[in-house]
């Protein structure tokens, strides 16, 4: 506690409420009242109802699901690997090059996402790059958007990983693979982890670049969302809404235990 | 093991980016021998020791180990035990994980794994923590275990960089006689021992090499450097000598300004005029009976009488030491626990021996260092 008197914790107590509560948690708690609601009329929401959750978890719906998770996997896991190869592999080059390296993935980040979005499709329309219409293409602008994510937290991590490990390694007589497999990628695991969540919970939420990519067979559930609302069915979107937190949070906890258990060694 | 053992460094030089740090270093460690690098912090000790272990290429010069060149090898082609300050355990292995880790980089079959790694624990007294985790150790411990996780492989050479600065005090006294009994038993490995403190140097190598400012200053036996030491940054850093510059007389004696000075007998005396260095050390220096510091020089018999003024009185438990004020020049002396220390601003006279001086040619030019 930074804070020591009673009165000034009190003060930081009501400061937290009167902000947190309206703008934080009051939107999450109307979504998750609205997705149990057949109408909102009063103040309050009436008829409780579950039937939106049995159409958010049905046909098209689940499909949207599933097809969110399998999107955010693909990217995230995919950005993980590529991200913390070139922070490993930027690791040995030039002070300068580095930052050339650096800036290059954190591009996609400076771009609006419908940039990246509009690129993709005018890259990838053509044979023999022809990826629009299917799912991949999806699946590549999930990944161009979360790997500078990837990219920045591992070589975060690596720059704090102290040399002597490798060092100490490398003179026992592993030679580098063994050392990146044995040595290097065991301490770095709490970073891939966090990386990996991070990237999972923005695939998840992607919307503005998956619009303008998504094939009439893979649609994520960030757009069918979207389209729930903007045709007036606001209280299925809460639910869609809802469902998609859920999901998101339980994945994101999975990976947490994951982390927890490799700083506990 | 091959019987060729020892290290070899020939020339070796090193810079980064335009400053040297290392300058064409020529050092050879027998089979069996230990060898301490001592030298303050920036002498290039460090790098030395990296320079044989593989971490920094040298550009110039040549590193032999067990008479082969190793000067183009990457680290894990080297063949070499290492201990680091911060011992470096993999803290997401197990202690028998830690020491077993060289053995499974070399594909050692699993069955002398286990053998090896209860014997390199039993030798550094760890067998019973083979199952903990390096976080679960004190500092004293992660040390063994690291020392262990070096002797596994059996190497012909042991680098250890600075392996007991970490510890405290009490520790390191004891794990410097533990380093000494490891090392009877392990008669044939050469071992490297970088270190600032010369006591561990003193204690534990058979031969030390003084380094400063990249430069090698001076390698002998321990006893060498410090009662005859060849330059004055060893007598300094190594025997902790007081640097008194004088003047070389006609009859060949030496004077401090206006008091002369006898010096060891054989030691030849600078020409008349010319500039020299004597060395002193502190536990040398008698101090002369309150009643005889002014004037007579009764209780000195043959020794030198260094007179001066007491500028400051440290208590160390065992001994005083008294920092005097000599025309000019700071002396430090250890005498014995007195009952009845001089204070600030008394005048004392001190004796030395002349057998107890070291005289060295040249004067202070090239620094000595205050310990």
């Amino acid at each position: 506690m930074l804070v020591h008197s009673r009165a000034g914790r009190w003060t930081a107590w009501t400061v937290f409420f009167v902000l947190f509560l309206p703008l934080f948690a009051l939107p999450f708690l109307v979504v998750l009242a609205a997705s149990f609601a057949t109408h909102w009329s009063g103040a309050l929401p009436s008829v409780p109802t579950l039937a939106h959750y049995r159409e958010a978890l049905h046909g098209d719906s689940l499909h949207a699901l599933t097809t969110s998770l399998l999107t955010a996997t693909g990217a995230s896991v995919s950005a993980l690997v590529l991200g913390g190869w070139a922070a490993l592999a930027a690791e040995r080059l030039p002070r300068r090059l580095r930052r050339v390296v650096d800036a290059l993935f954190m591009l996609p980040l400076a771009v609006p996402s419908v940039v990246v979005g509009l690129c993709l499709l005018v890259a990838f329309s053509q044979p023999p790059f022809l990826l629009n219409g299917t799912a991949w293409i999806v699946v590549l602008a999930h990944t161009v958007l979360v790997t500078a994510f990837a990219h920045q937290s591992v070589g975060a991590a690596l720059t704090r990983l102290d040399p002597a490990y490798e060092q100490s390694a490398a003179s026992l007589g592993a030679r580098p693979l063994y050392v990146l497999w044995r040595i290097r990628l065991p301490l770095l695991l709490p970073s891939l982890t966090a990386a990996a969540g991070l990237c999972f919970a923005l695939s998840m939420g992607e919307l503005s670049a998956t619009v303008m990519l998504y094939p009439p067979g893979w649609v994520p559930l960030p757009v069918r969302i979207y389209s729930a609302t903007s045709r007036g069915s606001l209280f299925e979107g809460a639910a869609l809404a809802v469902v998609m937190m859920a999901a998101t949070l339980a994945v994101l906890l999975g990976v947490s235990r994951i982390r927890n258990r490799a700083a506990h060694r | 093991m091959s019987a060729a053992g020892g290290v070899r460094l020939d020339g070796v030089t090193v810079a980064h980016g335009g400053t040297t740090v290392l300058d064409r270093l020529d050092l050879s460690v027998g089979p069996g021998e230990v060898m301490a690098l001592l030298g303050p912090s920036g002498s290039g000790k460090t790098t030395a020791l990296r320079a044989v272990a593989g971490f920094v290429r040298p550009s110039a010069g040549r590193v032999l180990i067990g008479g082969r060149d190793v000067t183009g090898l990457p680290p894990y082609r080297r063949g070499i035990g290492m201990v680091v300050q911060q011992y470096a355990l993999f803290p997401h292995l197990r202690v028998e994980q830690n020491v077993a880790f060289g053995l499974r980089a070399r594909r050692t079959p699993r069955a002398t794994i286990t053998g090896r790694v209860t014997e390199a624990l039993e030798m550094v007294g760890m067998a019973g923590y083979a199952r903990r985790h390096p976080r679960e150790l004190s500092g004293g411990q992660q040390q063994r275990v690291a020392i262990a996780r070096a002797l596994a492989i059996r190497p012909d050479v042991l680098l250890l960089d600075e392996p007991l600065s970490a510890l405290d005090a009490r520790l390191r006294s004891g794990m410097l006689a533990e380093l000494a009994r490891l090392h009877r038993e392990l008669p044939h490995v050469s071992i490297l021992y970088v270190t600032h403190d010369q006591i561990e140097a003193l204690t534990l190598a058979d031969r030390v090499a003084v380094l400063d400012q990249a430069r090698l200053r001076d390698c002998g036996t321990p006893y060498e450097l410090y009662r005859t030491p060849r330059t004055a940054f060893t007598a300094s850093f190594v025997g902790n000598a007081n640097l008194l510059p004088v003047r070389g007389e006609r009859d060949g004696r030496v004077r401090l300004a206006d008091t002369p000075l006898r010096v060891a007998s054989g030691a030849a005396g600078p020409g008349a005029g010319a500039e020299a260095t004597v060395c002193v050390q502190p536990h040398l220096l008698r101090l002369l009976p309150a009643p005889d510091a002014v004037g007579a020089t009764g209780g000195a018999g043959s020794a030198n009488v260094l007179r001066g003024t007491v500028t400051a009185v440290q208590w160390r438990g065992h001994t005083h030491r008294l920092l005097v004020d000599v025309h000019g020049h700071e002396v430090r002396a250890d005498v014995g626990d007195l009952r009845q220390p001089p204070a600030a601003g008394d005048e004392v006279a001190l004796a030395v021996d002349p057998e107890d001086t070291v005289l060295l040619p040249g004067g202070l030019t090239d620094g000595g260092h205050r310990g």
